[in-house]
């Protein structure tokens, strides 16, 4: 029966060598010439079955990751409560809760006029659809069986659902470039990792959360059919991609990298029939599933991203084509000649492709979009990424992943190959933007796990009992004990740190905020919630509220009100108009108001409890912004002291104290003493006593200020009905009141007429 | 050189090969028609063209990949591919392949 496992597991295609040995790729071409005689025999006393164990002990540990993974990610749910955090999954949760409630063909034709008033938002075409049709579809499936969820549950727990998915192709797409053994270990890393937490917390309902999963799926796809050559593995890659395409915007990382991939193969004279079966279906079927995403449309045979991979298709068609000729013709020297040279010329052909669409449009319009275009540039996620951020990640992977790096490149083959490509690609982007280090996460978790797992064999493994030891060992048994407790110790310290970063760091869930009293207790502020609530229930329910737009999602969700612009900022101009709004003085910004139609308009104020994120931080921005729609009116100059400094004092601009946004955060916060020791109108955010303290509005008014003035709503007022005059009014009558008076008394006796009284009352 | 192509062609692919060849060259026919198509008179519905298109490369692209998989000259690339199992991916691809193109087409 041992026999029969052994064999059941060569057969069984990729299947790993028997347990005795964590092999690497040498030692199991070794055992299996031999057969399954030398193989389990080291263990043959100790263990039956040993393929049953391993297989067992896989399940376990990949049970025991995604565990990990989802206990990691919970923690602002237990401190705080199940909710959706931030900005952007505030708008996935208001677009998958309508398309649990009309329908998959409601959702797809959504035309949303409560966002970007007047304009209004295409969703439809305007959306990646991947996120919200999972999440209604396992909200539909557990309902159909009688489980029922509520749809915000399943958003808040869909992230940490598939960081237990993402490990387990994390350790399929290891196990195919290495072994099982670090397969394992990629996944235990990927399970905890802080890069990949980030944007996968309970609570974080956002494309990421499923786009890495995809990711990784199909790239393991990829490489088992560039192994294997078989269509079917293919067409999987294909639904993969197509799921990818359907949930992030990122899938074009993977259209550039496997044409890469295939290119460098080419180059490489690692050509062979796998890989031109394999790119061809793939570039073809997949091109065609990419395009039934509205959002995507036409664009892969449009926009210059996706040309690498067309030019790779020509290229290998080609290619293809003159090695199906060489076999057949028989004039040796003319056609290796013939070959080169068009092989060459179609290079060439692809290289300039290849530099014009990267170099020259792609990159140039990045750097265009980054510097001049204010909206990109002042988002913090866009900015270059600090060593700090890459230890703080990714800790000991980062210092790793050279050295599984240059193991790969030792040992090539095609999948490591396109293993270290993918790695140098996610390295560059992940230097560009902070935001794109979760790119790179996957492939330092893979490439470290390479590399440990080559120094627990070099080191765990016994050397007598294997049938070839290696010549260079010569380590006595201590050194490699030391040296196998140090890497636990790393890995142990890597854990700890990984916790303590997801605790403290990416656990917030930024509606919610808590602050923490000397003696430990906890005061939570709950101000979001308590104004947007109050717009919910005090107001009318077409009514339109006017904000900066990092706020819009989460009244279109929380509030359920009309809003001007949000997150998703397409309309430059319109953002703009609401940033001169902002910057304007007050009659200016009336007019604007009452051209967009506003009724509220809400504010973020932070001068109370000194919280940094508020509407005057992000003031210049608002004024760069509109500035750039408007530059006659609005000049940045104009708000800063002679001397170039941004105050809110007395010696503050006067354009600054008296501009709307300024008016409508320090409102009554003039006669409001926060501290024996401060005067009153103190801003603690600033550390600066206000200039301005005697504010009146002409054309709004208070309407609510939350309990930590967080958040301040005013109300437009419409026109008045009738407007007062700033004059006397004329005086018409000429003739002398006296003379009437003492006439029609004289006649009456004491009965006083209508006429006369009439006229000496009037005035 | 096309002559004697040709001649070696004749005699030394398999029947099958050969029925497989000329597929492919009736794929290739009515890509031309199509080309010819959009050129001369319009490209209105652009979707239904890039479909009718994709669906002539995609047959092309893998009927050449199901002849590689069936070439017996072949068979030291693809161990585990049998000849029907290469026919039975061919089927599966080709099933997916048009159903996307159809709903491409409306």
């Amino acid at each position: 029966s041992r026999r029969g496992e052994g064999q059941d597991a060569r057969a069984a295609g990729s299947c790993p060598a028997p347990l005795g040995t964590w092999a690497g790729e040498a030692t199991v071409s070794r055992t299996h010439a031999g057969g399954p005689g030398p193989g389990p025999a080291p263990l043959a006393g100790g263990l039956s079955q040993p393929a049953g164990w391993q297989s067992l002990l896989s399940f376990t540990i990949l049970f025991l990751a995604w565990l990990a993974g989802f206990s990691s990610r919970l923690f602002a749910v237990i401190r705080f409560e199940s909710i959706i955090h931030e900005f952007d999954p505030w708008f996935n949760y208001r677009s998958t809760h309508h398309l649990a409630s009309h329908g998959f063909y409601e959702f797809l034709n959504w035309f949303d006029e409560r966002a970007w008033y007047p304009l209004g938002r295409i969703v439809g075409g305007t959306v990646y659809p991947g996120l919200m049709v999972t999440a209604g579809l396992i909200h539909w499936i557990l309902n159909m069986l009688n489980i029922t969820v509520h749809i915000r549950d399943v958003c808040v727990f869909l992230a940490p659902i598939f960081s237990g998915l993402t490990s387990i192709s994390t350790f399929l797409l290891t196990r195919e470039l290495w072994n099982q053994g670090a397969g394992l270990l990629a996944a235990c890393f990927i399970a905890i990792v802080p890069g990949y937490i980030s944007r996968s917390v309970a609570g974080s309902f956002d494309n990421e959360g499923i786009a890495i999963f995809a990711l990784q799926f199909t790239y393991y796809l990829w490489v088992k059919s560039v192994k294997t050559g078989s269509v079917s593995w293919t067409i999987c890659c294909c639904l993969s991609y197509f799921y990818m395409v359907s949930a992030w915007g990122g899938y074009v990382f993977i259209i550039n990298l496997i044409p890469l991939h295939v290119f460098v193969l080419l180059l490489m004279q690692r050509y062979s029939k796998r890989v031109y079966i394999a790119y061809s279906t793939f570039y073809i079927v997949g091109l065609i599933l990419s395009m039934q995403i509205p959002f995507v449309g036409f664009q892969p045979i449009r926009t210059s991203e996706h040309m690498a991979a067309a030019g790779v298709f020509a290229l290998i068609q080609a290619y293809a084509f003159l090695q199906y000729l060489r076999d057949r013709l028989t004039k040796q020297e003319f056609q290796t000649l013939f070959f080169l040279g068009v092989s060459l010329a179609a290079g060439a052909v692809f290289l300039s492709v290849i530099y014009l669409t990267y170099t020259g449009e792609w990159h140039q319009g990045w750097k265009y979009a980054k510097i001049h275009i204010p909206i990109i540039a002042s988002v913090s996620e866009h900015q270059p990424t600090t060593w700090v951020s890459f230890f703080f990640d990714l800790h000991i992977l980062v210092c790793t992943f050279p050295a599984g790096l240059w193991f790969c490149i030792k040992n090539i083959n095609d999948e490591r190959v396109f293993v270290a490509l993918y790695a140098i690609s996610a390295v560059y982007f992940a230097g560009v933007m902070v935001r794109l280090m979760l790119t790179l996460t996957p492939v330092v978790c893979m490439l470290s796990a390479i590399a440990f797992s080559n120094v627990f064999e070099h080191y765990l493994g016994d050397d007598l009992k294997r049938e070839n030891p290696p010549v260079e060992d010569s380590l006595g048994p201590n050194i490699k004990s030391i040296v196998t407790m140090l890497m636990l110790m790393l890995l142990m310290m890597f854990a700890v740190h990984c916790t303590w970063v997801t605790s403290n760091a990416y656990s917030s869930p930024s509606i919610v905020l808590a602050s923490y009293n000397h003696d430990g207790t906890r005061n939570i502020l709950d101000d979001f919630r308590e104004a947007y609530y109050w717009l919910r229930q005090n107001t009318d329910e077409h009514a339109r509220v006017m904000s900066w737009w990092d706020y819009g999602y989460q009244i279109a969700g929380m509030a359920n009100r009309t809003t001007l612009v949000d997150n998703n900022t397409w309309n430059n101009s319109h953002i703009a108009l609401v940033g001169k709004a902002m910057s304007s003085n007050e009659t200016a910004a009336y007019k604007i108001m009452r051209s967009l139609d506003v009724d509220y308009v809400l504010i973020i104020f932070g001068g109370v409890i000194g919280y940094s994120g508020d509407d005057i931080n992000k003031f210049l921005w608002m004024v760069r912004i509109a500035e750039g729609e408007h530059p006659k009116d609005i000049r940045e100059s104009d708000y800063f002291t002679p001397q170039g400094e941004f105050r809110v004092d007395k010696a503050g601009s006067p354009t600054l104290l008296n501009c709307l946004m300024y008016k409508m955060s320090y409102y009554r916060f003039g006669e409001m003493q926060l501290d024996f020791r401060t005067p009153p109108g103190f801003d603690r955010t600033r550390n600066a006593e206000i200039g301005n303290k005697d504010i009146k509005f002409k054309h709004l008014e208070e309407a609510f200020t939350s309990e930590h003035w967080l958040v301040r709503i005013y109300k437009v007022k419409q026109l008045q009905n009738r407007e007062t005059l700033d004059h006397k009014p004329r005086v018409t009558n000429i003739l002398s009141k006296q003379k009437y008076l003492s006439k029609k008394v004289g006649s009456q006796g004491n009965y006083p007429t209508k006429v006369g009284s009439g006229l000496s009352g009037r005035w | 050189m096309i002559s004697s192509f040709l001649e070696q062609y004749m005699s030394t692919t398999l029947q099958c090969l050969k029925l497989l060849d000329a597929y492919l060259l009736y794929i290739l026919l009515t890509r031309a028609l199509q080309l010819s198509y959009c050129l001369l008179l319009r490209t209105f519905p652009f979707n239904s063209l890039l479909s009718g298109f994709m669906s002539c490369v995609g047959s092309f692209i893998l009927a050449v990949c199901l002849r590689i998989e069936i070439n017996p000259q072949n068979k030291g690339d693809f161990q585990g591919i049998s000849p029907e199992r290469a026919f039975t991916d061919f089927l599966f691809a080709s099933a997916i392949l048009h159903l996307v193109v159809m709903k491409l087409v409306s």
